[in-house]
């Protein structure tokens, strides 16, 4: 693969990925303020002292939003990661041993799925004490449904071929036809659902927390600081919107970049459809 | 240039055509897949394109409706129709010549009939929508060239969806339907490639008749200079996009005068003796019974044997079970009834209750040898897997003896650290053979493992499997509907059909009569290369339109 | 490829519905991955046949929307067992929650008793279940409501928002992805794609806030917040609900139009509309006659799949716009963790979205014409 070769689009979203990405590291070093410091009025305009304004506790807006990045794709990706491994590892070993044990995943699997992701959350997290960790756990199994089903249908694709049925006549154990055969031959498609995923999980926990079951306050995450000031909108004071673009450029970048991804994959098929 | 003279239906001077690849991960760029490249096309006469995969056959056929395939353009030339030239035509006059007067029949009718029509409207369409007759016209058309195709009930045969009529039926339809407008010129795009050879002969022979009968030219791409010596007048050889040679048929097939040609009409000539003593048994199927879970049964007493050091060619058309024996010897599918004996102990009937030992000793090589290798995966640890596997092999010693085994396949060690996406197809096969030697087998399970590659390809890695054969004393079982390789490799045969085998012995004995029904016909459905040979075995050889 | 005629009839129908990867954003827009088990149609099944196994011979379509019926059936029941046994498994005692840990042991025996909790938990379940079958969801904690009585209120606005949205949303992915299509790769193409990518990442309160910023407080053309209530009139229903109709939208025709452009693409691509091109058709006969007959169980597929992720983006909307639906309910419910009515809003969104998905499987089994004219 050449760099040069990598089209605009995704060099933006690679861009918008990294940035996100220095914010939440470097947080406590690049934010004005702290992160539940009050510094000044209540819902005080853009520019002037304060970059994008204060919020509706009259906290510094673009402080929070630094440290609100931190929060959200820590979260974000610690479920994603968390989904994709689980996901990955029974939707593989479902498509290798077959039978039983697949019959029995996926049909649980697809009664997983009958029920919508949000509805899902709704639900458990109406039961489950409020814990970060509880909340990484719970998007992380709802969505390690859907990896499953990608997969396994990926798996199966690769599992069918020849050069396995040829690792299995030689005797090879179910590790090796996984991780040799199989993974480095799923590696386009699973990188680019991956991106899919992380988009998602950054959307579902923006939402989650805009409806007040997500991250709790005090602590920033860019969901809800929506809902922290989404009043202020009747009022004309966009401060809610703020958050609400950095969650839709964030997304728009990783789309970005899964999208090239994607092309990329079904160039690789030899496929003349792009789609 | 010579003039297009007044006979010359379609005239084709100085072909030229491109198409734009998208390597991954490069900037896109220009390929010529066809250059220089001339012929005519009389009034009704048929012009047989032959060629390896790859060499622009149907991309030249396409350009006698100046149509290219996925991004293909046609770049210079000129291609006349009538003294017409196409290339110079607007899209609306495009659309007259195509489908009226130059018509097309696809490899794969299949999927070329749309599922969602019945046959009948889709055989009469084009000659409503382009004016050239009325509907009961065209139905009474259509009628008659199902008739002429010997199409079982051609009355109602066109109310039939596709999907509920068989492969050759279908390749027939398709034929009805470019027949049907009455056009000047027909093009056919490996008609009978995908059909089994019993059925291949019944769909040439009614092509034959029934352009015979309308007087219709045509253009016959095929990569069997057997099939087109049955139907052709003139052959044009094609190889990687230019014209290697342009002649009659008779000059064609009796006296080539290039090189390449000479090679394409001999591959079939290698032959071999059987071996005298067939009584050994390495391996021993025993009224081996096997199938799906559903109840279907795809074998059903089965029992056969190997002797070491020999081969045996188990032949049959697609869904005969010859490739599920394979399955139920290597343990895929476990027998539901039946041993398979190996040396004398019976093996385990799955493949999970076999030791790495008994695993070792039969070692399987496929018919696409792209699918049967990682692609990410390097030639060296390809080859070299099964030597640390079996035997433990690491470093300097590995690496010597994958070089020795490139060396046996004849490739040398170049290719060490080549990815199978770097090589040709039938380099690729000799490293699946290399990989399956590396576990120094008594027993390789052949699964057609030429029936993907050219036929000079072919021919050497039959060569390279008879000189190995030699070299090592490996047995081999060798899968194939080609009854050309069984002559030429094998020394015993088993013949199967619908799951049972109907014939078994020393090639000698199963190759000469009295043969039972199912053998003669398979025998007389496998072309030669011969002038006027559909001819005389459709005299010997009742059709069997109803049942294909 | 000799890609051979078909031996498995009911291949088409799964293949219709999970052939496109689709790059989707937000939540539930996956397909349903239930493929009913079709290995009792195999045609060279020559084995004895059971009542049901000539039923299938006989009429395959029948055979296979009965199926999708009866797993639709099995999962619905499935469900309300999860939403149901899950509830119970978790740890926490509700009367403990709902009156506060400084309770007394005498007062929260009250309530579990008020509440029945007392009895056993399978008693509890058919109960529940019996009840929910006859349309009764019991009582909800926080306000001793009827929890029937206000879901009928609020299931009938949130349709109603639903509907609207549909009715637009629909034509309009329809008409764009096939404008996509015709324009493939060139700049219409692109410049919707790259609107439907930025669309499909936008979160839906994201959208919805702009959109009563600009509308609703700057230029003061819509209401908010979109209070419907039973006298008014349809027309001020209509403006009530105009700015959560775009957003969802908004949402959802990014989505719809994506999918519908990959599926069209994917029969445009087919050898038989080849066939078509060289038959010397005109490109208007090409679309109408070859290619939309097999686009559109695919196209029905991805709107039904669509009208699913509707109906859980109508949660999402609802509370922003503080629109009087099901969804603004059920988020309530669950703030103060009134579980008599999270399981019935769950249960209903679970039954909205199996019968949708089990509708766009329905109607691509019928839309194939292997099944409709069996061998």
């Amino acid at each position: 693969m050449r760099l040069r070769a990598i089209p605009l689009s995704a060099w933006i979203g690679i861009a918008g990925i990294a940035l996100a990405l220095f914010c939440a590291i470097f947080a406590p070093f690049i934010a004005p303020h702290g992160e539940s410091e009050i510094v000044g009025e209540i819902w005080s305009p853009m520019g002037g002292e304060f970059l994008l304004g204060t919020d509706n506790l009259g906290r510094d807006l673009l402080s929070r939003l630094i440290f609100g990045a931190r929060t959200t794709i820590f979260v974000a990706l610690a479920a994603t990661i968390l989904s994709f491994s689980l996901g990955m590892l029974l939707s593989f070993i479902a498509a290798v041993t077959g039978g039983l044990i697949d019959q029995l995943f996926s049909r649980f699997n697809d009664l997983m799925m009958a029920i919508p992701t949000l509805i899902f959350a709704l639900v458990v997290l109406a039961v489950l004490p409020q814990h970060l960790w509880i909340l990484i756990l719970v998007m992380a199994v709802l969505d390690s449904t859907r990896v499953y089903r990608i997969g396994r249908a990926v798996a199966l694709d690769v599992a069918v071929m020849e050069f396995v049925e040829a690792a299995r006549l030689r005797g090879e154990g179910t590790g090796w036809i996984i991780f040799r055969e199989i993974l480095p031959n799923t590696l386009s498609p699973l990188l680019a659902e991956f991106g899919l995923r992380f988009a998602f999980s950054i959307l579902f926990l923006s939402t989650l927390s805009f409806l007040g079951l997500g991250i709790q306050p005090p602590a920033a995450d860019w969901g809800g600081m929506v809902k922290d000031n989404k009043d202020g909108i009747i009022f004309g004071i966009s401060a809610a919107l703020v958050p609400g673009a950095a969650i839709a450029l964030l997304t728009i970048c990783i789309n970005l970049v899964v999208d090239w991804l994607m092309k990329r994959t079904s160039s690789l098929k030899g496929g003349r459809g792009d789609a | 240039m010579p003039e297009p003279s007044r006979t010359e239906l379609l005239s084709v001077r100085n072909l030229k055509i491109e198409a734009t690849s998208y390597p991954p991960g490069e900037p896109p760029k220009t390929v010529t897949l066809v250059e220089g490249v001339n012929f005519d096309v009389q009034k009704g006469k048929v012009l047989g394109l032959i060629g390896e995969s790859g060499a622009g056959k149907s991309t030249i056929g396409l350009t006698a409706l100046a149509y290219g395939r996925g991004g293909v353009r046609i770049t210079g030339g000129e291609v006349r129709l009538n003294g017409q030239d196409l290339l110079k035509l607007d899209h609306t006059g495009i659309r007259k010549v195509r489908g009226a007067k130059v018509c097309y029949v696809a490899q794969s009718a299949a999927a070329a009939f749309n599922p969602a029509h019945r046959l009948g409207e889709q055989v009469i369409e084009a000659s409503l929508k382009h004016g050239i007759m009325s509907r009961a016209e065209a139905e009474k058309r259509a009628l008659y060239l199902f008739r002429v195709l010997g199409l079982p009930n051609p009355e109602t045969f066109g109310e039939r969806y596709p999907h509920q009529v068989s492969g050759g039926q279908l390749q027939r339809a398709m034929t009805a339907m470019a027949l049907c407008p009455n056009p000047e010129l027909i093009v056919f795009d490996e008609p009978t490639t995908a059909l089994d050879v019993t059925t291949q002969i019944d769909v040439l022979a009614a092509i034959k008749h029934a352009i015979e009968e309308t007087h219709t030219a045509a253009i016959y791409i095929t990569h069997d200079l057997a099939v087109v010596a049955q139907i052709t007048d003139d052959i044009l050889v094609l190889r990687h996009g230019k014209m290697v040679e342009y002649g009659s048929v008779k000059q064609i097939i009796e006296a080539p005068t290039q090189e390449y040609t000479r090679a394409l009409v001999n591959v079939r000539g290698t032959g071999r003796e059987e071996a005298a003593d067939q009584s050994g048994t390495l391996l021993k199927v025993d009224n081996v019974t096997a199938g799906y879970s559903n109840g279907f049964k795809v074998l059903q007493n089965v029992s056969l044997h190997l002797p070491k050091g020999q081969t045996l060619a188990v032949v049959g058309e697609s869904g005969s079970g010859k490739s599920t024996l394979a399955r139920v010897i290597t343990g895929l599918l476990p027998p539901q009834e039946g041993t398979v004996s190996f040396d004398g102990k019976p093996l385990p009937r799955a493949l999970k209750g076999r030791g790495n030992e008994e695993l070792r000793r039969i070692q399987m090589i496929y018919q696409m040898a792209d699918t049967a290798m990682n692609p990410r995966q390097t030639v060296r640890n390809i080859i070299g897997r099964p030597l640390t596997f079996y035997f433990g092999m690491h470093g300097r010693q590995k690496t010597e003896r994958v070089k020795e085994l490139l060396d046996q396949i004849e490739m040398g060690d170049r290719f060490l650290d080549r990815f199978p996406a770097e090589l040709s197809g039938g380099q690729k096969q000799r490293v699946a053979i290399a990989r399956a030697l590396a576990a120094r087998p008594e027993l390789i399970l052949c699964d057609e493992p030429t029936s993907a590659l050219d036929p000079l390809v072919a021919e050497g890695i039959l060569k390279l499997l008879l000189k190995l054969q030699e070299e090592t004393r490996v047995s081999y079982m060798f899968i194939t509907h080609d009854i050309a390789i069984v002559r030429a490799i094998a020394d015993s045969v088993a013949v199967m059909h619908r799951g049972r085998l109907v014939r078994f012995g020393p090639k000698s004995k199963v190759l000469s009569p009295p043969f039972d029904d199912y053998t003669d016909l398979l025998l007389k459905s496998v072309p030669e290369m011969e002038i006027g040979w559909l001819e005389k075995v459709l005299k010997t050889r009742r059709m069997e339109s109803a049942g294909n | 490829m000799p890609g051979g005629p078909a031996q498995d009839p009911g291949l088409m129908a799964p293949k219709a519905a999970g052939a496109n990867p689709q790059p989707s954003g937000p939540a539930g827009t996956d397909t349903l991955a239930a493929t009913p088990s079709l290995s009792t149609l195999s045609p060279a099944n020559d084995g004895i046949l059971s009542p049901w196994g000539r039923f299938v011979r006989k009429s395959p379509l029948a055979a296979l929307v009965l199926q999708r019926l009866a797993l639709s059936i099995a999962l619905l029941f499935a469900v309300s067992l999860m939403i149901f046994g899950g509830v119970e498994a978790l740890p926490g005692d509700f009367a403990t929650t709902y009156l506060g840990q400084s309770a007394t042991p005498q007062a929260v025996e009250n309530i579990r008793k008020d509440l029945g909790l007392d009895q056993p938990a399978t008693t509890r379940y058919f109960q529940w279940l019996g009840g929910a079958l006859q349309g009764d969801f019991g009582t909800s904690w926080a306000s001793r409501n009827s929890v029937s009585e206000q879901i009928g209120k609020r299931l009938g606005n949130s349709l109603f928002l639903a509907f609207f949205a549909a009715i637009i949303s629909i034509p309009l992915a329809i008409g764009l992805g096939m404008l996509a299509v015709h324009y493939r790769d060139r700049l219409a193409d692109k410049v919707i794609n790259v609107f439907s990518l930025a669309a499909i990442s936008l979160p839906e309160f994201f959208v919805g806030y702009l959109l009563i910023l600009f509308f609703a407080v700057q230029m003061g053309i819509a209401t908010f917040p979109a209070t419907v209530y039973d006298s008014m009139s349809l027309t001020e229903r209509l403006s009530a609900i105009a700015l959560p109709t775009a957003t969802l939208v908004l949402v959802v025709l990014a989505h719809m139009m994506r999918m519908t452009r990959a599926a069209i693409l994917n029969v445009m691509s087919s050898a038989y509309v080849e066939t078509a091109e060289l038959k010397g058709l005109s490109g208007l006969r090409i679309i109408a006659r070859h290619a939309a007959p097999n686009a559109v169980a695919p196209v029905i597929n991805v709107i039904a799949l669509n009208l699913a992720y509707l109906v859980v983006g109508v949660v999402v909307v609802e509370v922003v716009f503080v629109y009087p639906g099901m969804g603004q309910y059920m988020v309530d419910a669950v703030t103060v963790r009134d579980m008599p009515v999270v399981q019935a809003c769950g249960l209903i969104f679970a039954a909205f979205y199996i019968f949708l998905n089990m509708t766009a499987d329905i109607l691509a089994i019928i839309a194939n014409p292997r099944l409709r004219h069996p061998r």
